[in-house]
């Protein structure tokens, strides 16, 4: 290994490009150990039920996470930027309950998704001027319109719900491409291809990670650090809206309480993802494969007729631990 | 060692290793009570380091600490000050919401029977503490309403709180004015006279003859000499210190500075700064001395963009700029390399050529998407230049020594092809082979017709590569030196107010 | 007295009377000793679980399982006094205070020892409390024919004119003043969210500072599960979801710095009452009780914001003319 002599004196030496190579990081990282994972599930799942391995039960999984991992995907940038947003899952309902309100008038569909969409950017946009526009911190400003987005919702429904929403609006969440392969499906791996290429591809890419390393030292190197953050803000509420349509179209009806303790989830999805949760570094396959390795794990669960608010139980664990036992180990280590 | 009684307070062979370096290799050192002991030794020397061993914030991994001759062992700052050893920081170490007194007992506060913090008791002892040291500060005045040199004064309050014995001063003057540091020189003075043994930190060579009884030196975190001050000349301190022969080596330069390239008129800022006028040329270095604290790295900050002035003019190239951002500054040809690399300069956790093409991704990108090739190969060029040392370019700017994570920031600003490159303290910490190849590279960019500022408190350095010099203080520009009248005594008088006093 | 004038507490005073004199003007019957009495007890839970996060939030954490906490707690006290109405009220006191410390613990030991940032921390435990009151109820319900009359009679017995639970309340709040002006771990909360580095220097430990902020918040939150479960003489799965949220917001509004270091009990108080008053005031000015989330919410960003500007322009003073006009 004459490349790691640091103490070589030669002058004007060359430097190589990389050390190791792609196929060497890509076996250590977290996203393979995640993929393990995943596949472990798979296969522990199969022979748990015998109801697995079919292919309209496995394509009914897939709606388990589908609509919060869109919102994962801006969420991941947002973290790996350093900030948060708490407020998605009051997005998602403020932006069904705008879509529901707007249905009352006999709109058409594109009208509807432009409701949703508009919303989701609304939200966004609210967010991203307090935290950006005044500085303030993004972990309060988003547990505040976490309350008021929603509770906005509450203010127009109170115990009602909306429905009557067109014929042609449930294709978002109830119709399939081809064979078992959902629109929900198609659009979630088109959105994750969009991410991947624009986080680790693009200009812009290379700017969040910057900012979440070190926003002082970004905004020393030019990067106008205010108005990336501002723009993540706005991906993370658009994202919002796209998943508002998506569970509206696929439920069928509107009530304050949709999406409840979502924020938790898509959280809890980014950090699995290996995104680290003070920012600076994480990928979007990464965030994929977690998504796949929740939906497994709730379908599973659910296959065994495990009750919703017990699989919260392992979210939170996953979540506790997913972060716990790296570092655990690290401190075994040292002893 | 017999004149001097026994040690209070010694250190044997004592090791601290941090991930990949040992900051404190086997060294000793001993404090006498009554006796003020100079510690001596560069930037990255192992002087902050020793503090924390001595003040319980370090544990050191090998060797061991005697206090009256028998081992003891730190395990937080509070065994430290209860055996008798307290500090005044090189950093303000205090509270800002907390009041004067409370910052001066916090964590050893006078308690009541019932256990309870005893209020009126802090409220006495601080305002008599304070007294002591001629410190017109009202102990309920909360901290955040004080300015510096009054901060200062409630750290030195702290330290005297607890009865030392030992008093650790980690470059006490560096933010006081020549006044203040007279007063402080009587303090010391009377904590020596009343038996306590004082560590003194400083690289202010005229500073230790002043006041220190005994010295100690180290190099590059190794123990290189001790003795009494009375038997050494300040030429055999300074080549302890440095491990060679005396003189710095600065390249020599051909001085003929071409066209103005930036020209600042009226520049003022509400708190910060007022009146800045200068004019730079192509192919000059011009240095802006002063104190810490004199406003010149806020000066600085201003050009590129950091905070906004409240009056004044810019002119890059002749023509009028405003500039609100970094960003301007950088498409206007300006660029920083700040002081502090670690939060301002390099992005620690980014690999090398990430780091570099950072300001320049506009011209390595195609419509928006990133060309790796193109980075690496910008990457590739600028930190040849810079003879930087790494393994990759891949390699994260984190795991590099802080010269070379400073060369990596000027690379990184190199890349951008400005006019005016200011460079901000461009030598501080780093060792002393990557500080002659700073110098050596600051030559190489005024002979190629870039305009150089450099903002230095280091007068060997601003002597040796300077064209002229403007001096500041407390927030304005005070003097313009060059050619004979750009003498060390020039610039300390300037700096320090000396025959300004009256004015001030 | 004249820093108190300028102060946010004196504001948040003011702002406070300003409601209660709205509502008086069309509502007088609002401000009679008997009803503002009852809206301080409604308000208690709300005071006792903010003055637990106010200490967390001056050390720079979090504690979003503050409500689990409650809810777990309350099942437990109300199943073990169905299964055992044997057991005296002092017991089931002290098994509230000492189950909600250890739940407290535990976030402060993720906190202190493993370094996960609070939030994430207290984001899962959150869940996982929630999760455990469906496990170890299987989703039932109990109600108040399953509990004995000293169990549910407690907090609302009246002493001297006021019930229990707000004598209780009172004296947390008296305990608290005590608490944070007066110990050295009171103080501490201050300095380690004040400034963590310096911290350090002056011997306290921060991660053990945070820690014993989580326990006195999680010891709270226990206490009130107890109350809030006797008091209502219910207690299921969802009691006080999503109460953590108006617990921040009560802080929040009254100047606790999110920031850490920086608040006061009094202002914890005031922010409460603030809340607590909004609440008891919406059905009587006729206003849907549905808006009450989206007016805390509003609150917390108003607050924020609020804090944030009075706390702008401590830039770095150099020149000495500037030094002596700021």
């Amino acid at each position: 290994m004459s490349e790691t002599g640091l103490r070589d004196s030669s002058l004007h030496r060359h430097l190589p490009d990389r050390l190791e190579g792609r196929g060497a990081r890509l076996v250590k990282s977290w996203e393979s150990l995640l993929l393990a994972v995943a596949i472990a599930i798979f296969v522990a799942n199969s022979f748990a039920s015998p109801y697995f391995l079919n292919a309209w039960s496995l394509s009914d999984a897939t709606f388990n996470f589908t609509e919060k991992a869109m919102i994962a995907f801006a969420m991941a940038m947002l973290i790996i930027a350093g900030e948060i947003d708490l407020s998605v899952a009051g997005i998602v309902a403020l932006a069904s309950t705008a879509m529901g309100a707007a249905a009352q008038f006999e709109v058409g569909v594109p009208v509807l998704i432009l409701v949703g969409l508009g919303t989701g950017l609304l939200c966004g946009a609210f967010n991203g001027i307090l935290v950006t526009g005044m500085g303030l911190p993004s972990i309060v400003v988003t547990i505040g319109t976490m309350s008021l987005f929603r509770g906005i919702s509450y203010i127009v429904l109170g115990d009602q719900a909306y429905r009557g929403y067109p014929a042609g609006f449930s294709w978002f969440g109830q119709g399939y491409v081809f064979w078992v392969i959902s629109f929900e499906l198609v659009l979630f791996a088109i959105l994750a291809l969009i991410y991947y290429v624009v986080l680790h591809r693009t200009s812009f890419g290379r700017t969040v990670y910057a900012i979440g390393n070190n926003p002082t030292g970004a905004l020393f190197s030019g990067i106008r650090v205010a108005r990336v953050k501002f723009v993540l803000f706005l991906l993370t509420g658009l994202m919002s809206g796209v998943a508002a349509i998506c569970l509206t179209s696929r439920l069928g009806s509107t009530r304050p309480s949709i999406a409840t303790a979502w924020e938790l989830e898509v959280v809890t999805m980014v950090v699995l993802g290996g995104i680290n949760i003070l920012g600076g570094s994480g990928t979007i396959p990464g965030v994929v494969i977690a998504a796949f390795v929740m939906g497994l794990v709730t379908f599973g669960l659910g296959l065994l007729n495990v009750p919703g608010i017990v699989m919260s139980i392992f979210i939170g664990a996953l979540l506790i631990g997913v972060i716990a036992l790296p570092r655990l180990w690290t401190l075994w280590r040292q002893r | 060692m017999a004149d001097a009684g026994t040690p209070v307070l010694s250190l044997k062979d004592v090791t601290k290793t941090f991930p990949g370096v040992t900051a404190l290799d086997a060294v000793s050192l001993d404090l006498y009570p009554g006796q003020v002991t100079a510690l001596v030794g560069e930037n990255g020397a192992g002087k902050s380091t020793i503090v924390k061993v001595l003040t319980g914030i370090y544990r050191p991994d090998g060797g061991e600490i005697l206090l009256d001759g028998a081992p003891v062992r730190f395990a937080s700052a509070q065994d430290a000050t209860a055996a008798g050893i307290t500090a005044i920081h090189q950093e303000t170490v205090l509270f800002d919401e907390l009041t004067v007194a409370e910052n001066i007992f916090i964590g050893h506060a006078p308690r009541t029977r019932l256990g309870l913090i005893d209020w009126p008791a802090i409220r006495a002892r601080a305002a008599e503490i304070l007294d002591r040291i001629d410190a017109p500060l009202d102990p309920m005045t909360p901290l955040r309403e004080l300015g510096i040199a009054s901060k200062h004064l409630v750290a030195i309050a702290r330290a005297l709180s607890v009865d030392a014995r030992v008093v650790v001063m980690d470059e006490p003057t560096a933010a006081l004015s020549r006044k203040e540091i007279e007063e402080l020189y009587e303090l010391v003075e009377r904590l020596r006279g009343e038996g306590r043994a004082i560590l003194f930190i400083s690289h202010k060579f005229d500073e230790i003859f002043r006041i220190a009884d005994r010295y100690t030196v180290f190099r590059d975190g190794q123990f290189v000499g001790a003795g009494r001050i009375a038997d050494v000349t300040e030429d055999q301190l300074v080549t302890m210190m440095v491990g060679r022969s005396v003189d710095q080596i600065f390249p020599d330069r051909d001085k003929a500075p071409g066209a103005a390239v930036l020209r600042v008129t009226g520049y003022s800022h509400p708190t910060e700064f007022d009146d800045i006028s200068f004019t730079l040329r192509r192919g000059e270095i011009l240095s802006f001395y002063g104190l810490v604290g004199a406003g010149r790295s806020e000066v600085m900050q201003a050009l590129f963009g950091i905070t906004k002035p409240s009056a004044g003019t810019v002119e890059i190239e002749g023509r009028a700029r405003t500039i609100r951002s970094p960003s301007d500054a950088i498409s206007a040809g300006v660029v920083y390399v700040p002081e502090d690399r670690g939060r301002q300069g390099a992005i620690i956790g980014l690999p090398i050529f990430q780091n570099v093409s950072l300001p320049s991704l506009g011209r390595t990108s195609r419509s928006g998407f990133l060309r790796l090739a193109e980075e690496f190969a910008l990457a590739r060029d600028y930190t040849k230049r810079l003879d930087l040392r790494a393994a990759s370019l891949d390699q994260d700017v984190g795991t590099l020594s802080g010269g070379n994570q400073q060369k990596v920031v000027i690379a990184k600003w190199l890349a951008t092809k400005p006019a005016v490159i200011i460079l901000d303290e461009p030598t501080k910490g780093i060792d002393i082979g990557s500080k002659a190849a700073v110098h050596a590279f600051m030559a190489d960019l005024a002979a190629e017709g870039l305009a150089v500022i450099m903002v230095s408190s280091e007068i060997p350095e601003v002597l040796g590569m300077s064209d002229r010099v403007i001096v500041m203080r407390e927030g304005r520009q005070v003097a313009e030196l060059e050619g004979a009248a750009l003498t060390p005594e020039a610039l300390v008088r300037h700096a320090a107010g000396i025959g300004a006093e009256k004015a001030a | 007295m004249s820093g108190f004038l300028r102060s946010r507490e004196a504001l948040l005073t003011l702002v406070v009377l300003a409601l209660l004199g709205l509502i008086a003007g069309r509502f007088p019957a609002f401000v009679a000793p008997g009803n503002l009495a009852g809206v301080f007890n409604d308000t208690a839970p709300l005071l006792i679980l903010a003055l637990g996060q106010t200490v967390v939030i001056l050390t720079r954490c979090i504690d979003l399982s503050v409500a689990a906490n409650l809810a777990l707690t309350g099942m437990v006290c109300a199943m073990l006094n169905a299964a055992a109405p044997d057991v005296p009220l002092a017991a089931i006191l002290a098994l509230a205070v000492a189950m909600g410390a250890v739940m407290g613990a535990i976030n402060g030991l993720l906190v202190w020892t493993l370094a996960i940032p609070p939030i994430v921390v207290t984001l899962g435990t959150m869940t996982i409390y929630r999760g455990l009151i469906f496990v170890i109820s299987g989703g039932e319900w109990v109600n108040s024919h399953q509990m004995g009359a000293s169990f549910t009679g407690f907090p609302r017995a009246v002493l001297l004119g006021l019930p229990v639970m707000s004598w209780i309340a009172l004296a947390i709040l008296a305990g608290f003043f005590l608490f944070v002006a007066r110990t050295p771990l009171g103080r501490a909360f201050y300095a380690v969210g004040g400034n963590p580095h310096a911290a350090v220097y002056a011997g306290l430990n921060v991660g053990r500072t945070q820690f014993w902020a989580f326990v006195v918040s999680g010891a709270l939150a226990g206490l009130t599960g107890y109350l809030w479960v006797a008091r209502y003489a219910v207690a299921y799965v969802d009691i006080a979801a999503g109460f953590e949220l108006e617990v921040v917001a009560a802080c929040v509004i009254g100047g606790i710095a999110i920031a850490g270091g920086a608040g006061t009990i009094l202002g914890t108080l005031l922010g409460a009452l603030f809340l607590g008053i909004l609440k008891n005031a919406l059905p009587v000015i006729g206003v849907s009780p549905f808006w009450q989330m989206a007016i805390s919410g509003a609150a917390i960003v108003v607050a924020i914001a609020f804090n944030s500007r009075s706390a702008l322009g401590r830039g770095r003073i150099i020149l000495k003319r500037a030094e002596g006009a700021a």
